[in-house]
């Protein structure tokens, strides 16, 4: 799950991870900055952060930011409406530098990546110059040490007092990290100010979906106006929903069946228009759940089904398939691979349902022969 | 031989009275696995289907009945807790199928692990199956099976259902698949199965099938090419998927840049794998693998 940067620097500031004072609570006429919220990167670039010098100039950015679409390299070519702003204090900067904590999957340890390559694209620098990248990998027994601050910090090339201050910074992100089991807390800019004291002029957390349960402040910080609606949809049916560009819808049982899928259909010339796992379980109520889905998005001109029954049976998947084809009176070309379990039989019930349903025996087939009925 | 799982292999099931749990735990019996307890806190003395005893702890089960396998079928707050507590027990083998299970629990339940002899496979992954054994430890489907000489390991479930239908449709059969699962933090990893599978006198070849994201498989590959003797095939899942989107599994995701198909694909062509372009080629790409190598199939 993600947050707007203002929800992110509320956590920051719980944990005593220092952020800029916030603007109309705290300041008066002083320098501000303007930042538009959404769930995407790059704002500056794309217009979306504005320094304005007075209350009115910072009104004018501000009117002007609402409501538009922001493009940025993160947000696709039709961008994301701005449907909040964040107004905070323009601070002294005297340096940028980056710094991101998340979990190294090679060592399996929670690690810190801190780098002097701030406000810049970070993924170049890991490309390119991976040395620039300093790492610090957590042991989850002892949680952050001391020593560990301090060689980032000294790494980095800070001096005097912002040593003291940088190690104190990483002690309670790495406190606000875990204690709201994110996936990601990535500060960049991080700054040095004038004075030597260390702030975050930037905040982006994610959370590791499977620990919602236990994390009731982060559910409530959701914005579902940035989620894309049929994958919020998809949540309340415990489907795994993911919305791409193509034409040909996909009902896959499996997140990895349901990949090789997409690649297939791209394999043989088609595109896929979504992602779809209705998990190893699926139910009727299920299956109509995930065919609603497909259908609802109107670029669909074909569906695709690929079921492995295993444990679920394929009688069983057959029969929903129907039900969920009358319930919501497909119209579009419907291509079927079973596999597994009574196949016989349920490739025997598709064949006597009447409705027009064109099987597949392995999914190479399927797949050109979804292409196939888009071409009429 | 086949790996990890066999004929001597003496389970507890923990978590044996929920409905995940109760299920599988009798259709592994039924298709033969020996399972000898079952733990759920609060129900010790009780009985699993009138035959297999129930415990409170698992270290009570191991102490009465010799188990030296456990499979994890507790929902996922308590997962971590659970595999914790078979390691405590000094089983050397923990199987988690549970999906879900926080990523900050599995950081500090692997760091648990570590110095103890206790290897854990998954979470989040179908098992591990060796048909000649007739030793089903997970939730994959049995009747698909049948005893051969090919090792399967796979990061997807249903994918490698598709592997084991196609060898055992093509009359090959397994010696033992792997399910290594699909969250970021695991137990074994590929080099570890393959290891296993090199050394395995009654394995042949082997069919690898990984995904998009972290970098497993460029270490698997980078292993295999210095070590690997055997004929291997692979498949990588995602080639379409865009970046920064999570596919289902919580670690399929390209992130920065990094964890492409294209990059794995390349990494294991240039180790000397064998790479199907779709998963209706499992079977055919292992086939040609070995044929390469020598082997008549």
């Amino acid at each position: 799950m993600k947050i707007h940067e203002y929800q992110g620097k509320q956590i920051f500031k719980k944990y005593g991870v220092p952020v800029p004072r916030e603007a109309a609570k705290e300041l008066g006429t002083k320098v501000v900055v303007v930042k538009a919220q959404i769930h995407a990167g790059g704002r500056g670039k794309g217009g979306g952060v504005k320094i304005a010098k007075s209350p009115a100039e910072a009104k004018e950015h501000a009117s002007k930011m609402l409501g538009m679409m922001l493009k940025t390299v993160q947000t696709g070519p039709e961008g994301q409406k701005v449907q909040t702003l964040y107004i905070e204090e323009g601070l002294d900067l005297d340096k940028e530098y980056y710094l991101g904590v998340t979990l190294d999957r090679a060592t399996s340890r929670i690690t810190f990546m801190a780098s002097t390559e701030g406000g810049v694209e970070i993924e170049e620098v890991a490309e390119k110059h991976p040395e620039k990248i300093l790492r610090e990998a957590v042991d989850p027994a002892v949680g952050f040490q001391a020593y560990q601050g301090r060689k980032l910090a000294y790494g980095l090339g800070l001096t005097g007092d912002s040593v003291g201050s940088f190690v104190k910074f990483c002690a309670a992100l790495y406190k606000a990290y875990v204690e709201t089991d994110a996936a990601l807390a990535e500060i960049n800019p991080l700054v040095r100010l004038k004075d030597g004291s260390i702030v975050a002029l930037d905040s982006k957390m994610n959370f590791d979906d499977n620990a919602l349960y236990r994390q009731k402040d982060v559910v409530e910080m959701r914005d579902v106006a940035e989620e894309d609606e049929r994958e919020a949809k998809a949540k309340e049916f415990d489907l795994a929903y993911i919305a791409l560009s193509g034409n040909i819808g996909c009902m896959v049982n499996g997140a990895g069946l349901a990949m090789a899928t997409m690649d297939t259909i791209k394999l043989v010339g088609g595109e896929p228009a979504n992602f779809l796992d209705v998990g190893g379980g699926a139910t009727k109520e299920k299956v109509t759940a995930a065919f609603k889905l497909i259908l609802a998005d109107p670029a669909v001109k074909a569906v695709l089904v690929n079921i492995f029954g295993g444990i679920m049976k394929c009688d069983v998947i057959a029969e929903g398939i129907i039900a969920a084809a009358k319930e919501v009176q497909l119209k579009v070309p419907l291509v079927v691979r079973l596999e597994g379990t009574n196949v016989e039989l349920g490739k025997q019930i598709l064949a006597n349902s009447g409705l027009k349903i064109t099987p597949a025996d392995n999914l190479r087939q399927a797949a050109e022969k979804a292409v196939a009925a888009l071409k009429g | 031989m086949s790996i990890l799982v066999n004929a001597e292999t003496r389970l507890v099931v923990q978590g044996i009275t929920g409905s995940a749990g109760s299920f599988h735990a009798k259709q592994c019996m039924d298709y033969g696995t020996n399972v000898v307890a079952g733990v759920t806190p609060g129900k010790g003395g009780q009985k699993f289907e009138g035959k297999v005893p129930i415990f409170d702890t698992v270290e009570q089960a191991v102490k009465a009945t010799g188990a030296n396998a456990s499979v994890v079928f507790v929902p996922p707050p308590f997962a971590a807790d659970s595999i914790m507590e078979a390691a405590d027990a000094k089983l050397p083998l923990v199987i988690t199928i549970t999906e879900g299970i926080p990523v900050n629990d599995m950081v500090k339940a692997k760091r648990f692990l570590q110095g103890t002899s206790t290897r854990l496979i998954g979470p989040n992954c179908p098992g591990v199956i060796t048909p000649g054994g007739k030793c089903k430890i997970g939730i994959m489907p049995g009747h698909i099976h049948r005893p051969g000489r090919i090792g399967v390991v796979s990061r997807s479930g249903t994918l490698t259902y598709e592997a084991v239908f196609q060898l055992t449709s093509l009359g090959l059969g397994q010696s033992t698949a792997v399910g290594i699962g699909g969250d970021p933090v695991n137990g074994t990893n590929f080099i570890d199965v393959l290891k296993l599978f090199n050394d395995d006198a009654e394995t042949d070849a082997v069919i690898m099938i990984g995904e998009i994201g972290g970098s497993a498989e460029e270490e698997a590959a980078a292993w295999v090419k210095a070590n690997f003797k055997k004929p291997i095939a692979g498949f990588i899942a995602g080639a379409s998927a865009p970046p920064g989107k999570r596919m289902g599994h919580a670690g399929a995701i390209i992130a920065g840049g990094k964890g492409t198909a294209a990059e794995k694909v390349k990494a294991m062509s240039a180790a000397g794998y064998v790479m199907a372009q779709s998963p209706s080629e499992l079977g055919t790409t292992l086939v040609e693998a070995m044929k390469r190598k020598g082997h008549t199939v």
